[in-house]
């Protein structure tokens, strides 16, 4: 039986690992590649770095993050973040990461997918999906939008109507990420990861808000996700993967306990 | 030396690096002598089997693999590589390798919530005893990315199963000296690395 994952998100500013807390003021909490190591041998699942660097000519730096990442952790890891073309995305795989996450690039210009899972496989592109709770209405039936630059630019884009299309043109997996529960550690956005989850035929992980571990276990059973995406509640030291996965395993949930 | 065939299709650097940390120094080449020459073969892959079997046939790489087989020395294949060394692939209706009797299917559940690809971590079943398996049990969890899956004709074949859904398919191929997994024992963490630490002290 496949265990759900539980996948660990770094974000790297300029090289350094960052912790986002509604995606507006990041803080400095240490090296990427130390802490990739660090839960790598504590049991992870898998990894996301979502590259937030602001200028351009930083990404070589990110290029020099992967590459070494890649010769200490031999699980699967994707990197997200500025992601606009083929090269990019190919530049990333060849630096070491497995799959490649493409967000607001993908919003603005859906053939991208497309291009991504001709070029380097429907398996090796995930589309990642930041989604902000609005009125349901005719023009967001989901009653979720779609939002790109870290939640700030509403795209007038139903989020489940974006994951639909995004499976069709060819992602392997979706990250849903809420950004009303991003940071919070309040939970997950448990109707809108299990809405999107049953709609799509490919796996679904969960991303924003994790706090405790009921959390995960609500949105890996409830939630109907395929994998959980967590960051400070680990970050910070206040839990470890290997306690959460054991946390889980005691309570029914398949997770990978062998290491 | 180890030779990591290079036919565009997948991440060959992930696999060296793999090797390189269990200690086995492995040359990337699309060249067919050089696949022909090598002491030990790994023939990884991901993506399309179409395109795949394309450019080894475009490479003059499909002779040399099985030039390579026939030459009785190790040879390990990876996710396609493993899909690839049977005779047929529902993929695009293609023809392989046809180094092991049988074909790969499309997984197809009635089920909608049973997803296809079939990603992440699950379990293997040994099947049947084999030198490379020797530090494997039964239960222990590798990764895998697929939406094909492999069928064997002949039961000898089928060292290790997995279970997805109702389907329970065959995750470990073996024939004389050719090993060959389903799952990607390069992002398999320590277990995968020891199956690859195994491959660099096989000898058939």
């Amino acid at each position: 039986m496949l265990s759900k994952r539980i996948i660990a998100c770094l974000d790297v500013r300029d090289g350094k690992l960052a912790k986002s807390v509604k995606f507006v003021d990041t803080k400095d909490i240490g090296d990427p590649v130390e802490k990739a190591r660090e839960y790598y041998d504590d049991g992870l699942d898998e990894l996301v770095f979502y590259d937030i660097t602001a200028s351009s000519d930083a990404r070589n730096i990110m290029l020099d993050v992967v590459e070494k990442v890649a010769g200490e952790v031999y699980i699967p890891f994707s990197v997200g973040g500025g992601i606009r073309t083929v090269e990019d995305a190919n530049k990333l795989l060849w630096a070491g990461a497995e799959k490649i996450n493409v967000n607001s690039a993908a919003v603005k210009r859906p053939e991208l997918i497309a291009e991504c899972a001709h070029a380097i496989g429907n398996q090796n592109t995930v589309l990642s999906m930041d989604i902000l709770k609005v009125e349901m209405s005719r023009e967001f039936p989901s009653g979720y939008e779609v939002v790109i630059n870290g939640g700030r630019t509403p795209m007038g884009l139903d989020a489940l109507e974006w994951a639909l299309k995004g499976e069709e043109l060819g992602a392997g997996e979706l990250v849903v990420n809420s950004i009303d529960a991003d940071g919070t550690r309040e939970g997950y956005e448990i109707n809108l990861t299990r809405m999107i989850a049953e709609a799509v035929s490919i796996p679904v992980i969960a991303s924003g808000g994790a706090g405790k571990p009921e959390h995960l276990l609500e949105v890996l059973t409830e939630g109907k996700a395929d994998a959980a995406l967590v960051a400070s509640m680990v970050h910070y030291g206040d839990y470890t993967v290997s306690g959460l996965k054991a946390w889980l395993s005691e309570r029914g949930v398949k997770v990978r306990m062998r290491y | 030396m180890p030779v990591i065939v290079d036919y565009d299709a997948g991440n060959v650097r992930s696999v060296q690096r793999a090797c390189q940390h269990v200690g086995m120094d492995a040359e990337i080449s699309a060249d067919p002598e050089v696949v022909l020459a090598a002491d030990k073969l790994i023939f990884p892959g991901v993506g399309s089997a179409v395109s795949a079997v394309d450019t080894l046939k475009t490479r003059g790489l499909d002779e040399a693999l099985k030039g390579y087989y026939e030459s009785g020395r190790p040879l390990l294949g990876i996710c396609l590589g493993l899909q690839i060394v049977l005779e047929h692939t529902e993929e695009g209706d293609k023809d392989c390798l046809g180094l092991v009797e049988g074909a790969c299917e499309r997984f197809d559940f009635t089920d909608r919530s049973i997803k296809v690809p079939h990603i992440g971590w699950n379990e293997i079943n040994i099947e049947c005893r084999h030198p490379m398996l020797s530090e494997i049990q039964s239960g222990d969890e590798f990764y895998f990315v697929h939406s094909y899956y492999a069928r064997p004709v002949r039961e000898e074949n089928v060292l290790g199963t997995t279970d997805y859904g109702d389907i329970k398919f065959c995750s470990i191929i073996g024939k004389d000296n050719l090993f060959a997994t389903q799952f990607h024992l390069e992002k398999s963490g320590e277990l995968g690395l020891k199956l690859l630490s195994a491959f660099k002290g096989w000898s058939v």
